[in-house]
């Protein structure tokens, strides 16, 4: 090794452009001058934009009349209601598409999954048509497929599908017969509460139980039973407190009932087959990641065939189909928004689309859909990772 | 005492795991429960496929140009075939299809070069197509030079606008995404952060609010008189909305880049630049790929989304069609051709991903 021929005597400071820590400070001071100068020059257009326009600023229009209708909405809601109320029907609308879709997203997403791992040729070959089919078109175009090619084509109420004369379903959507719940039936919930209460204390018990005897009840059953039976008992206990409200054809529809809207029914329909697609393919790798020697160690120490599945193969898989399936059940609440392209009332539809075209405040409205997606996936991640630590820890 | 001075000759396989039969009983009739899994699977089959075919292929009409020509039961691919130049170029002028036609067959000349790996100068066809070919595809499809007629971009559309979206807003998002997914694993606590918020911003909120955001904000955040064409909005959009999907990726990659190259590169004296340029992210690319042509499906299906703030695309000018008086009715048509356009790009695609997931598969196992 040569000694380098311009080697700085010792103690020498180098210059500051050499010095790593000082051109760090000077670059992200720099970055920070950059970003403020942006943004400033932004909020000053906007100012100049908004005073050009006559437009004021401010969240005071969330407290004027909307004056216009929701065709479908969980609270109150009508033409006379004011803009806050209409930010607050469209949000629970998404959320109960995004709920709905990632419950039924899950179990048919889990169904193929497993399904596309059988050893059943066939059925092996169903699974991978449907994934390879459906994740790969478009969710919008599924989305205007069964909106417009199937829904929009079902006969008038008059000859609409009956199913067991309790359901219908026709171009203006699907019936559901209504539970009315009559007075007496307070109890039903107040069992079900005590019979949760009852098995999370049963299986704490049995935990200790197992720790200190070796033994085990079948928890699994029991508790199943518990909060099952005992609301199940009260009921008839009390008398089935409980009427069904059937729809029923009067004149050009049906009265009564629940209405399922088809742009509901289209918008969950698409989100659940397109992203089960994604969450078969995500549980598919997540088994296959298992190498095979668990679970022929698992048989070698004689473990019925359902015990390696719980105890060994489903906790290790989970650890890696946890994370992906977390954001796909954020891609699905995130694409709910497409329902603005058929007319489903979510948060983006009367909010971002309608209440910005009567109001024009543009920044105010896109700034609060866009902070109510970003807390929703900021919840689910947070959730999701606290689940993932819990089942992390299964790994010794 | 039973001695043998030779090898037993090898027996044949026993003949019932031998054959046809032998495969149905293993793979669909192995049990009870498979035997009726199997049934009830080939009965969905024929529910799916017998109506399937006959409705687009058996009593389909294929011949003709009008509505009137569509008389059997069956599908009406007169439809498509009408409206066909419309789905692929928009409402491009029928005069100077040829120009748009150049850029297709030169775009998809460039990817097959580039997506073959036997084909050599890759480096100067990528450099041709990164820094020659926008130029060429943008004089020939705007015009406004050389004396062809300008063509405004609102009449571009169709599988053109489409491919057109896709591929900018992807060719925009690699580089920001590098320098975000750089930015993100940088020591500075201000960049890192800047970069963090950047990132978990545009992957926080739905493409569709990004696309509403970059329609009705962009013009409020420029000064007045300046004015944005509807595309190039669009674009702006898809380009930070994806940018920050491509850092992810580009993360993924650099962290499965042993720390030891970034250390002897560093122990060389390299500077970070070079460090990165020359040593980590070349490695690091070659495992992004897969992930980057994954990301690029997603973006493919998404660019429908642009139909929604008034730009036709393939999906867009298929719904447009569909509300054409002449054409009523045959939306499931229409529907099916837009649904196999895109299954045909984004099938082959992730093929294509798969296949360089298995040729890259090569060292770097730890």
């Amino acid at each position: 090794m040569s000694v380098r021929p311009n080697a700085r005597p010792v103690g020498h400071k180098p210059p500051f452009w050499r010095d790593r820590a000082k051109r760090a400070l000077i670059f992200q001071f720099l970055l920070i001058t950059a970003v403020i100068a942006f943004l400033l020059y932004i909020v000053g257009n906007v100012q100049a934009n908004l005073s050009a326009r006559g437009i004021t600023t401010g969240f005071g229009f969330l407290d004027n009349t909307a004056g216009f209708g929701i065709v479908q909405s969980l609270i109150d809601y009508s033409s006379q209601s004011t803009y806050g109320r209409t930010f607050l029907v469209g949000l629970l609308n998404t959320l109960l598409v995004g709920g709905l879709g990632v419950v039924a997203a899950t179990l048919v997403g889990f169904i193929i999954g497993i399904a596309r791992l059988s050893p059943n040729w066939l059925i092996a070959r169903l699974a991978s048509g449907y994934i390879e089919t459906f994740r790969n078109i478009p969710l919008l175009l599924q989305i205007f497929f069964w909106y417009f090619a199937v829904l929009r084509t079902l006969p008038s109420a008059r000859d609409s599908f009956s199913f067991g004369e309790v359901m219908f379903l026709n171009v203006r959507g699907l019936y559901l017969p209504e539970p009315l719940f009559e007075s007496g039936f307070g109890l039903v919930p107040l069992s079900l509460v005590v019979s949760v209460i009852a098995s999370v204390a049963l299986i704490l018990w049995n935990r200790r139980r197992l720790d200190a005897t070796g033994k085990r009840l079948p928890v699994v059953w029991l508790t199943l039973a518990l909060i099952i039976g005992l609301p199940l008992v009260v009921i008839v206990a009390t008398g089935v407190p409980i009427t069904w409200d059937v729809p029923e054809l009067r004149g050009f529809n049906f009265r009564g009932g629940v209405t399922v809207i088809p742009e509901f029914l289209a918008l969950w329909l698409a989100l659940t087959i397109y992203t089960a697609a994604f969450i078969a393919e995500i549980v598919r790798s997540g088994i296959q990641a298992i190498s095979h020697g668990q679970t022929e160690a698992a048989q070698a120490l004689s473990l019925p065939r359902n015990l390696v599945l719980r105890l060994v193969v489903i906790p290790q898989a989970l650890r890696v189909i946890i994370p992906p399936l977390t954001s796909q059940y954020l891609n699905l609440i995130k694409n709910s928004s497409l329902a603005t392209a058929i007319g489903y009332p979510d948060l983006v539809s009367v909010f971002a689309g309608t209440t910005l075209n009567q109001t024009g405040q543009a920044i105010e409205v896109i700034a609060m859909t866009m902070a109510v997606y970003l807390s929703i996936s900021l919840l689910v991640s947070m959730f999701m990772n606290w689940f993932n630590a819990r089942v992390a820890l299964v790994e010794r | 005492m039973i001695h043998h001075n030779e090898m037993i000759p090898q027996r044949p396989a026993p003949r019932h795991t031998l054959g046809p039969v032998a495969w149905l009983r293993t793979n669909l009739f192995s049990g009870p429960v498979n035997t009726v899994l199997t049934l009830l699977a080939l009965y969905l089959l024929y529910l799916l496929i017998v109506p399937t075919v006959k409705w687009a292929i058996i009593d389909a009409n294929w011949l003709g140009s009008t509505r009137e020509d569509c008389t059997a039961e069956g599908a009406c691919w007169v439809f498509i075939k009408a409206r066909f130049t419309q789905f692929i170029y928009g409402l491009y002028p029928r005069s100077e299809i040829w120009r748009a036609n150049i850029v297709f067959v030169l775009f998809f000349a460039l990817i097959a070069w580039l997506a073959i790996p036997r084909l050599p100068l890759k480096r100067w066809v990528a450099l041709f197509a990164l820094v020659a070919f926008p130029v060429i595809a943008y004089v020939l499809l705007h015009g406004g030079h050389f004396d062809l007629p300008r063509v405004p971009t609102h009449r571009w559309g169709g599988l053109m606008l489409t491919l057109l979206l896709a591929t900018v807003g992807m060719v925009c998002a690699l580089p920001i995404g590098v320098v975000l997914a750089l930015g993100r694993r940088s020591n500075m606590p201000i960049v890192k952060s800047f970069c963090v918020l950047f990132i978990e911003f545009w992957r926080g909120v739905p493409l569709i609010t990004v696309l509403f955001m970059a329609s009705v904000m962009l013009p409020l955040f420029l000064p007045s008189g300046i004015t944005v064409d509807r595309l190039v909005r669009a674009l702006i959009g898809l380009t930070l909305f994806q940018s920050a999907y491509m850092a992810e990726v580009i993360r993924g990659g650099l962290q499965a880049i042993p720390k030891g190259q970034e250390e002897a590169a560093a122990a060389l004296g390299m500077t970070y630049w070079k460090r990165m340029g020359l040593i980590v992210l070349p490695q690091a690319l070659k495992m992004m790929i897969p992930g980057i042509v994954n990301t690029f499906i997603s973006l493919f299906k998404d660019t429908t989304l642009v139909m929604i703030i008034g730009l036709f695309d393939l999906l867009g000018i298929v719904q447009a069609a569909l509300a054409d008086s002449r054409w009523l009715g045959y939306s499931l048509e229409g529907y099916t051709f837009a649904a196999l356009m895109f299954w045909i790009f984004c099938f082959s695609m992730s093929r294509y991903s798969q296949y360089l997931e298995r040729r890259l598969n090569t060292g770097h196992k730890r």
